[in-house]
């Protein structure tokens, strides 16, 4: 079987075996690590070991009991959840404007609001620090909620122009001279099949703000800190296990996501 | 009815009216984007105008002393290890990334589908999540030590982490996806037949490769170089947490000016320099490829 | 299937159809101008369709058919011009307030909706009471031959169903005016014809002035009341089918409708001479030209055993080659050198064909003879 041919060019499996191992290699770098915090997780000894010597729940009893890592979670689902919202409606509204639209503002416009993805996120970090002190937004979950709302509005607003691109706009042009306003017309039709953009691009904009680390940083200060921001400032100053813990629960979570994405892709 | 003949010219029927409509429909088109366009001009433009202001208008007006201060040694030795860890991980992302986005593009949908979800994974994982794994993994006493050393390979731990390898490391695994991604991509639309063809006419299967095949994927192969490099240049989570303080990138520098020193002349200068290095490099790739492609006469 | 003289008369009347030919409205079209940069897409064009009139806009792709179409119906705002539904300027109107029925080329059915839904959509929009709603969408489901699938996703239909839904949909709420680009175009040629006559039969039932889009010419032919051929964003005749045919007025019209043969003719002193032999035109010239050209239908032409009759033209050729083809021969001629006419004749058995090479004579009916200027020229 090795010597059968894999390549248009006659190159057999067997001469090919390097590349199969250093591929079975990278994805086992890509996986593995993260991985390998799930059984670590359960480790009872303060210093992780894998595999763990003795099992326990400890540090997850540890995160659970802990006010201030769980005020930190409800923070970040809280802002996670409304940038989702913000950014979805937003951007989305965008998206079907420019993309319907003939006027050469358009296109700049598209420009513009892409933007946001290839600046450098300390600078818009730093940007919004600036301008948020004067009215009192940093430390906030509004000031929080705007910012994120920021990064996520480019990738909503790529996910639902591809959609809007496989959308027939015919159908839109039959209910328009049935007798649907323009409005009604993108309520009642557009919007329905467009669904799962809209939607892959919502659990981006929720995903995109909840892992979101450098702006939480300079802004989300105080008891408004996110859960981000105590990882970091706890990975920075020493490796408390109970992140162990929280990465694990945050891994699964991912993995829901990635799953759910991945479903409504399928649909598309 | 005949064919209509240009006769006297007359007035065109309702074109005032005409247009004023189609500039109210515009109008109305464009102010869908209004709220977006709101947030991404206050929080976006505007702070950068600040940054740059900033930058260049001190407490004695006008001045270029920001930008002169980056001359300093310390600011250069930011530069060339910011760029020494972004050429070196676009580097190893090649080595690494190429291989598997070549070999994923040419399996049947099923595995394909499965090495895909093994690259997207770690997409969808947080940030944070994956540093801290390999904080565990390459530490004194984390995993990798504590097996080579049970094996007996080594007899001290290596330093792994909180130096410019850990830092590495880390930040090629961050990166590899966003590398895969866009050249497994473009793999997909090459033609393999144009590799058959190839082989007929007498190149070997590694000439073939070298001379047909990697060219076709240069595009995606540029995007993932560019968007990686791009990155790395700004990148702060990674060299913050794994570099433990002896890797100073442009970020962390940046970071640092402003929330240890306060010292916002230096900090906006520095994101500046950093913006326009940023921009430039992305403007200059498009040009290289929208050169490129009139090359090849697409 | 259609009469050029027509009166109208139903199939049979049912509720609703009546009222229909009453609303039938007539549009006119002024003066309409409509470019995309430098590309002239409709150019001063000007049409007057009758009320309850089946009218077929016929031209290649570019022509601007199609965006003539769609500014009648509100989504392509043109430059300049006028379009009157009956005495009512509709131009600024937008399109959801046009009382318009429309059926595209894909159909575009809703696919997120059943078969039903998509009919009542355009009726509650109306503001229709739900049981009457349901009331005419099985009218309408029955109309069309599709009763009892209401309840169908759209994807499970066939190519015909999805058609007939697509024509349901609309004229359910009895619009004034019907609009249909290539509606066909997407059928096999079965299937096509079939649905040719049923479009037809449903104009007729109903009474609604139409404007049908295509750049099939027998679709046309078959189905029109009249017809106007537009090119490069002008109109270049507007005729019942028939006249069309016969008597084209401009080179265009004549090619792109049905076959056509052409061969230089020279004008002058008003007398037209093909090869040097004068020939008798159909009708009075419609340009003073030097160089025109005799525009020649096949099915025109037989092979003439002597000298052609008072109502008669003729031309010689040279015969190059017969061909058998079972029930009708067709023989290759060649005149003056370079012009080569296929002619088709019936076969008989006692027929002696000529030998190759021999020299033929073509007639054809002076009323059949139309001659006009080159394409592009006056």
């Amino acid at each position: 079987m090795l010597n059968k041919s894999a390549t248009d060019t006659q190159v057999t499996h067997l001469q090919r075996l390097w590349l199969y191992a250093l591929c079975t290699l990278v994805i086992f770098f890509l996986i593995i690590p993260t991985l390998l915090v799930i059984p670590m997780s359960f480790s009872d000894s303060r210093y992780l070991s894998f595999p763990p010597e003795s099992w326990s729940l400890r540090w997850y009893r540890a995160y659970f009991s802990s006010a201030e890592w769980l005020q930190a979670t409800a923070v970040s689902f809280k802002v996670a959840f409304l940038t989702m919202i913000l950014a979805t409606t937003t951007g989305t509204l965008a998206s079907y404007g420019l993309h319907t639209t003939r006027a050469r503002m358009g296109k700049y416009m598209m420009v513009l609001l892409t933007m946001p993805m290839i600046i450098p996120v300390i600078l818009l970090a730093v940007g919004i620090f600036l301008t948020f002190a004067p009215v009192g937004l940093n430390s906030t979950i509004a000031g929080l909620v705007l910012a994120h709302t920021v990064l996520a509005i480019p990738l909503v607003m790529i996910t639902v122009t591809a959609g809007l691109k496989n959308f027939d706009i015919n159908q839109e042009m039959v209910a328009r001279s049935m007798g649907a306003s323009r409005p009604w017309a993108f309520l009642t039709v557009t919007l329905p099949q467009i669904r799962n953009s809209v939607l892959s691009g919502a659990l981006l904009a929720f995903i995109i703000s909840l892992d979101e680390v450098v702006i939480a940083l300079l802004i989300a200060g105080g008891d408004k800190a996110t859960l981000t921001r105590r990882m970091f400032l706890a990975l920075r100053d020493e490796i408390d296990p109970t992140i162990a813990a929280i990465s694990t629960l945050l891994i699964v979570f991912s993995v829901v996501m990635l799953a759910l994405s991945q479903f409504l892709q399928s649909k598309k | 009815m005949t064919i209509t003949e240009h006769t006297t010219p007359e007035p065109p029927m309702n074109k005032r009216a005409l247009e004023k409509q189609a500039r109210a429909q515009q109008r109305n088109e464009l102010s869908l984007s209004l709220p977006a366009f709101i947030l991404v001009g206050s929080l976006v433009l505007v702070p950068i105008g600040w940054l740059f202001w900033l930058s260049i208008y001190g407490s004695d007006g006008f001045t270029a002393e920001n930008y002169v201060r980056l001359l300093h040694p310390s600011y250069k030795k930011t530069l060339i290890t910011t760029f020494e860890l972004a050429f070196l991980v676009t580097g190893l992302c090649i080595l690494l990334g190429y291989p598997l986005a070549y070999l994923a593009s040419q399996l049947k949908p099923r595995m394909a589908s499965l090495v895909l979800l093994c690259v997207l994974f770690p997409f969808w994982t947080s940030l944070l999540v994956r540093t801290y794994a390999w904080l565990v993994l390459l530490q004194r006493r984390g995993v990798i030590n504590t097996w080579l050393m049970d094996m007996g390979l080594i007899d001290a731990p290596l330093k792994l982490v909180h130096n410019f390898t850990g830092t590495t490391i880390g930040m090629v695994h961050i990166m590899l996806p966003f590398f895969i991604l866009p050249l497994y991509a473009s793999m997909k639309t090459v033609d393999l037949s144009l590799m058959k063809a190839a082989s007929n006419l007498g190149a070997s299967p590694v000439k073939a490769f070298w001379q047909v095949y990697v060219p076709l994927t240069l595009s995606g192969l540029g995007a993932g170089v560019i968007l990686v490099f791009v990155l790395s240049l700004g990148f702060y989570v990674t060299p913050a947490l794994l570099g433990g303080g002896r890797v100073m990138m442009w970020a962390m520098q940046i970071e640092r000016s402003m929330a240890v020193y306060a010292d916002w002349g230096a900090a906006s200068a520095l994101g500046v320099v950093l913006l326009v290095m940023t921009l430039g490099i992305l403007w200059a790739f498009a040009r290289l490829t929208g050169a490129l492609s009139s090359v090849e006469g697409k | 299937m259609h009469d050029v003289n027509k009166t109208s008369g139903p199939v049979s009347a049912g509720p609703g159809e009546a009222s229909g030919r009453d609303r039938a409205l007539p549009i006119s079209v002024k003066s309409l101008t409509k470019t995309y940069g430098a590309f002239n897409a409709l150019n001063n064009v000007t049409l007057d369709i009758r009320s309850g009139e089946f009218m077929t806009l016929l031209g290649p792709s570019g022509s601007g058919k199609t965006t003539l179409l769609m500014v009648l119906a509100g989504f392509v705002r043109p430059d300049s011009g006028s379009v009157l539904f009956g005495d009512e300027e509709v131009l600024l109107l937008p399109p959801h307030k046009r009382d318009i029925g429309m059926v595209f080329q894909n159909y575009a059915l809703f696919p997120h909706m059943t078969v039903a839904e998509n009919l009542a959509y355009p009726l509650k929009l109306r503001s229709i009471a739900k049981t009457e709603i349901r009331d005419r969408v099985n009218r309408a489901l029955d109309l069309v031959q599709l009763g009892g699938l209401g309840d169908r996703g759209i994807d499970a239909l066939s190519g015909g169903q999805t058609q007939r839904v697509a024509l349901a949909r609309a004229v359910i709420f009895e619009p004034r005016i019907l609009l249909m680009d290539e509606p066909l175009s997407a059928l096999d040629k079965n299937l096509r014809e079939q649905m040719q006559f049923e479009v037809r039969a449903l104009h007729d039932r109903l009474g609604i002035t139409t404007v049908y889009v295509t750049h099939d010419q027998r679709e046309a032919l078959t189905m029109s009341d009249r017809i106007a051929v537009i090119n490069d964003g002008q109109i270049q005749q507007v005729d019942p089918p028939q006249r069309l045919y016969e008597r084209p007025k401009t080179f265009f019209v004549a090619s792109f409708i049905g076959e056509t043969y052409r061969l230089p003719v020279d004008i002058a002193n008003g007398i037209a001479s093909l090869f040097g032999q004068p020939i008798k035109a159909g009708g009075p010239l419609e340009s003073t030209n030097p160089q025109q050209a005799l525009i020649l239908r096949p099915e025109m032409l037989h092979i003439a055993e002597g000298n052609p009759g008072p109502d008669e033209n003729q031309m010689t050729g040279t015969l190059r080659q017969t061909v058998f083809q079972g029930d009708s021969i067709v023989s290759y001629i060649s005149i003056h050198g370079d012009h080569e006419i296929a002619v088709r004749s019936q076969h008989r058995s006692n027929q002696t064909l000529p030998e190759p090479g021999s020299q033929v004579r073509l007639s054809w009916l002076i009323q059949d003879t139309v001659i006009l200027p080159e394409d592009g020229q006056t």
